[in-house]
Formats: structure tokens, C-alpha cells, sequence
């Protein structure tokens, strides 16, 4: 009995696996997408309304869903915080034609409660402050040391030098400030809000604001381009661009 | 027939799927481009700091755990098996739950938040917090095997010393301590090989930065997305180090 149950039952166990791996129980195709820490709450309330298939996501910094498509990932979207990781992949064949879907406002979040060290941009340079900022190689990191590298060098340099933790996404930076841990961070006016009452935010000068360009991409080898296609146009016009109006962000550039 | 087949089949699928990874660590850009990463400024501040942490937290896992593991090991009270799971928690903890415990518990806004503070004591975002998760997410490894091989020592051999008249603290330290140094040695290896690889409970509570908070494994995940081959050889370093902790425990545990 054992010399046929083993095998067949070893070949139960594959057939289980890969089974787990395709659509989901109401029949609905699963469309993937890799998508900016920053777009968590947009994102998954357009994937609750979106009718095509059923959308799950990967949240993480954009570099890092970048970084993995480059080693060979290959999931069906991918939406970063900025526009040049996605024309980058695209110029590597690895993404159709890019396209900009929103745009949003580069914050300094303070604790809601608490002492307040933080009331303006110029308030991150005294000594002692503890700023956490994303890396430099993550989208809200270097739209944050382009904020610095606008300002008088010595400041400039003195508020670089308070960030005390370089967080590998902006939801890293969210829990650092409404945590306490770090004093201030750099963040978008859409985490501020969807923080629901833990972070205030500190505007920072316009003159110095960078332009923050979100960019999303059908990837080039997923498994329904059709679906990744459908999610990415509802972006720019239907229920994508409600959930991230609803949730801050602003019209993609003209 | 059929049955060895399956058995062969099953090893071949085990020892692929392990073996995999860790071969693909050296082989997929090659030694040379490995090497010459290796003398990246930021893996060598990453591998240093590593190195520095994981050694002051084993040492208080040491000083504190050995004591602690020697009173659950030789004293009968109620509660004892509860405190035994209390303790071996951390193991089996998801390293993120461990992360946000800490912030909880000994951040800003935390339990004790307001006590540390009046003893000028940060520890979120400095090296000290780094130290902190390591010896939270590591002691078990050491204690439970402590632990246990307290509580296996030959009681004919304690008894002796007894009646010879020395004291428990001297037993614990001149009997217990050298008859249990080979599995203390092994809980200790196994302790700093999973200080050597956190990573979660220490991005949470201490954050990433360069020579203060940003351990080997923080390094690797920053790296990953603009620099694969210094991540790889960084890689490389740290499954090197597991490999050389792993072949001591053995060497340890065969005696």
C-alpha cells in the first residue's frame, strides 16, 4: 500500500502548490502590483472597486520594487513616487510606456502631541533635532536632500547631518515620527493624512518644494497585461483617481 | 524499489532547494567582482558595527542569562514552566512584533518612556537601541540551551561538591559552569548567529544609519536596490561567518 500511496500523494502535494499559485476562489484573474509605500491606503481602496480582477499589492520603496523587477520579478504593475525609476526600467525593455498618474507635496511631519521642536523648516537645523528621512536612493529621501540642497549650504548641511535614521521607505519615516522616535521627518502631505491625527505637518517654502511625479507601468512578462493595463488607465481616469484624490494626492502634470 | 526512489527523489528536491541560494550567493557574479566589493566603505561600516553590537549583546546574554538559567535549572517553583515560555518567546516572536514591543515598551512613548528619559537614556536611532534588539530577539538561544544543560548535570557530581562543603555559588562556578561549557558554548554560537542576522526588530527600533545603526543585514537590504554585487558580497560575508558559527556548534556538540 505504502509503494503507491507515497508517490501519489507526494504528487498531491505539488499539484496543491501550484494550484495556490494561480487565480483566487471567485474566478477573478490576480493582477500584481509593486507599488510606492506612499500609495498603501489610494491604492487599496481603488483595488476594492476595481472590477477586473482581483488587485493584490507589494508595498514597498520604490527602488527596492524596482531593484526587484531588474533581478527578473515580474509582477503585473509597478508604481513608483517618481517618474525616472519607471522610464529607466522602460528604457531597459522591462516596462511598457510609463505613465504619470498623480502628484503630491514633500512635508516635514511632526508629533501630533507632545513638545513641539519643530514648527518650521529652519527649526530641523538646531543642534539635537532627530530628523529620519527615506535613503538617499528611495524616492522620498532624494526628493528631501534636493529640499536641502536648495537651502543656504551651512543650513543645509546642518539638517542633513540631524538625520539621525535614512528609513528604506516613507512608511519606515511614518513610524519613526509618530512613534517619537525621531523628532521630524520627511514624508508626503498624503501620509500626514492618512495617519489620521498622529503626525501634523509643517509646510515646506514652495520656493523650495520639489516636483513629486508619480509614474505607473504595465511590467513587460506579467501574467495578465490585459488587467495591468486596465488598472493602470483606471489611475488617470476612474476609480483610481477618486481613491487618490480622496486620499490627497493631486492631478498627474498636463 | 519504488519507495528508495522516492526517498532519493525527496533528498535530491531538499538538498536543491536548500543548497540553491546559498551557492547562487558566490556564484552569480563571480569571486572577483565579490571580493572587490568587499572593501566597500559602507559594507566594511556595516560588517563593523555588526561585529560591535553582536559582541556586546552576547556579552550581557552571558553575564545575565547564565545566572537566570542556572536558578530556572536547579530550583522548583510554581510557575516555572510559564516562565520557561515566557522566556523562549522571542524565538518563535516575528521579528517586526519585536520591533514594535521595543518602541512600545522602551521608546519616547512608551512604557518606561518618561524613566529613561529622566536618566538621559535614547535608545531608538542609536547604537545603544541596536544593542538592545539584538539581546531581545538572541538570550533565548542561549538560556533554553543553558537552561537544559543545567538541568542534565550529574547530580552524584553536585552532590559531592556539596558535601564537600563548598557553597552553591562556588559549585555553579567551579563544577556547573566547566562540566556545561560545551553546551554553553553551542547556546552562545547560536545566540550571536541570530544577532548576526536581525534584521526587523532592529529596523524598527533603531532605524538605519551608516556606523551608528545600520548593521550588516540593514546594509544588504539598502544596497539591493542600487548596488546588487555589494549586496551579494556582503551576502557572502555574513552566510561565511553563519557557516563558521554553525561548524563550531558542531565541533562543540561532537565532543
Amino acid at each position: 500500500m505504502i509503494r503507491t500511496r507515497g508517490p501519489v500523494a507526494l504528487i498531491c502535494l505539488v499539484v496543491l502548490l501550484v494550484g495556490a499559485c494561480g487565480g483566487d476562489s471567485n474566478g477573478k484573474p490576480a493582477v500584481r502590483v509593486s507599488a510606492a509605500a506612499s500609495l498603501k491606503k489610494a491604492f487599496e481602496s481603488y483595488g476594492k472597486s476595481f472590477d477586473a480582477a482581483q488587485a493584490s499589492f507589494s508595498f514597498a520603496g520604490s527602488d527596492q520594487l524596482g531593484a526587484q523587477i531588474k533581478a527578473g520579478v515580474h509582477p503585473d504593475v509597478f508604481a513608483a513616487a517618481n517618474t525616472k525609476l519607471p522610464d529607466q526600467l522602460h528604457a531597459d525593455g522591462l516596462v511598457e510606456r510609463p505613465v504619470a498618474f498623480a502628484t503630491n507635496t514633500l512635508v516635514i511631519a511632526v508629533p501630533a502631541s507632545g513638545a513641539q521642536k519643530v514648527r518650521s523648516l529652519g527649526d530641523l537645523a538646531r543642534p539635537g533635532v532627530k530628523i529620519a528621512a527615506g535613503s538617499a536612493t528611495v524616492p522620498v529621501g532624494s526628493y528631501a536632500r534636493k529640499v536641502l540642497a536648495g537651502l543656504p549650504r551651512d543650513q543645509g548641511h546642518d539638517i542633513l547631518a540631524n538625520i539621525r535614521s535614512n528609513e528604506p521607505d516613507v512608511a519606515g519615516v511614518v513610524g519613526k515620527v509618530s512613534q517619537g522616535a525621531a523628532d521630524a521627518g520627511f514624508v508626503y502631505v498624503t501620509d500626514v493624512k492618512a495617519a489620521g491625527g498622529r503626525l501634523r505637518s509643517v509646510p515646506i517654502p514652495t520656493s523650495l518644494q520639489p516636483t513629486v511625479v508619480y509614474g505607473a507601468a504595465v511590467v513587460k512578462g506579467g501574467k495578465h497585461p490585459d488587467q495591468a493595463a486596465q488598472f493602470v488607465d483606471g489611475l488617470t481616469t476612474g476609480a483610481g483617481r477618486n481613491a487618490l484624490q480622496a486620499a490627497g494626492f493631486g492631478p498627474p502634470p498636463r | 524499489m519504488a519507495f528508495r526512489a522516492l526517498l532519493v527523489t525527496a533528498l535530491a528536491v531538499v538538498i536543491t532547494f536548500l543548497f540553491l541560494p546559498v551557492v547562487a550567493i558566490f556564484v552569480d557574479v563571480g569571486l572577483g567582482p565579490l571580493v572587490s566589493s568587499i572593501g566597500d566603505p559602507v559594507a566594511v561600516d556595516a560588517l563593523r558595527l555588526s561585529l560591535v553590537t553582536t559582541g556586546i549583546s552576547l556579552a550581557i546574554v552571558l553575564i545575565f542569562g547564565t545566572p537566570a538559567a542556572w536558578f530556572l535549572a536547579r530550583r522548583e517553583f510554581r510557575g516555572r514552566a510559564a516562565l520557561l515560555t515566557v522566556i523562549e518567546l522571542p524565538l518563535i516572536l516575528p521579528p517586526a512584533a519585536a520591533g514594535i514591543g521595543l518602541l512600545a515598551a522602551l521608546g519616547p512613548a512608551g512604557l518606561l518612556g518618561d524613566e529613561l528619559d529622566a536618566f538621559g537614556i535614547v535608545l531608538p536611532l542609536s547604537t545603544a537601541g541596536v544593542v538592545v534588539a539584538l539581546t531581545f530577539v538572541s538570550s533565548p538561544f542561549f538560556i533554553r540551551q543553558a537552561e537544559a544543560a543545567f538541568g542534565s548535570l550529574d547530580e552524584s557530581l553536585l552532590a559531592a561538591s556539596r558535601t564537600l562543603g563548598a557553597s552553591e555559588a562556588r559549585t555553579f562556578a567551579r563544577i556547573a559552569i566547566p562540566v556545561a561549557l560545551p553546551a554553553l558554548g553551542t547556546g552562545a554560537a547560536l545566540a550571536w548567529g541570530r544577532a548576526l542576522g536581525e534584521f526587523g526588530a532592529t529596523l524598527m527600533f533603531a532605524g538605519s544609519f551608516r556606523g551608528v545603526t545600520q548593521t550588516a543585514p540593514l546594509a544588504i537590504y539598502e544596497q539591493f536596490s542600487t548596488d546588487f554585487t555589494a549586496a551579494l558580497a556582503l551576502s557572502a560575508v555574513l552566510v561565511a561567518l553563519s557557516g563558521a558559527i554553525l561548524l563550531s556548534v558542531k565541533l562543540l556538540t561532537a565532543r
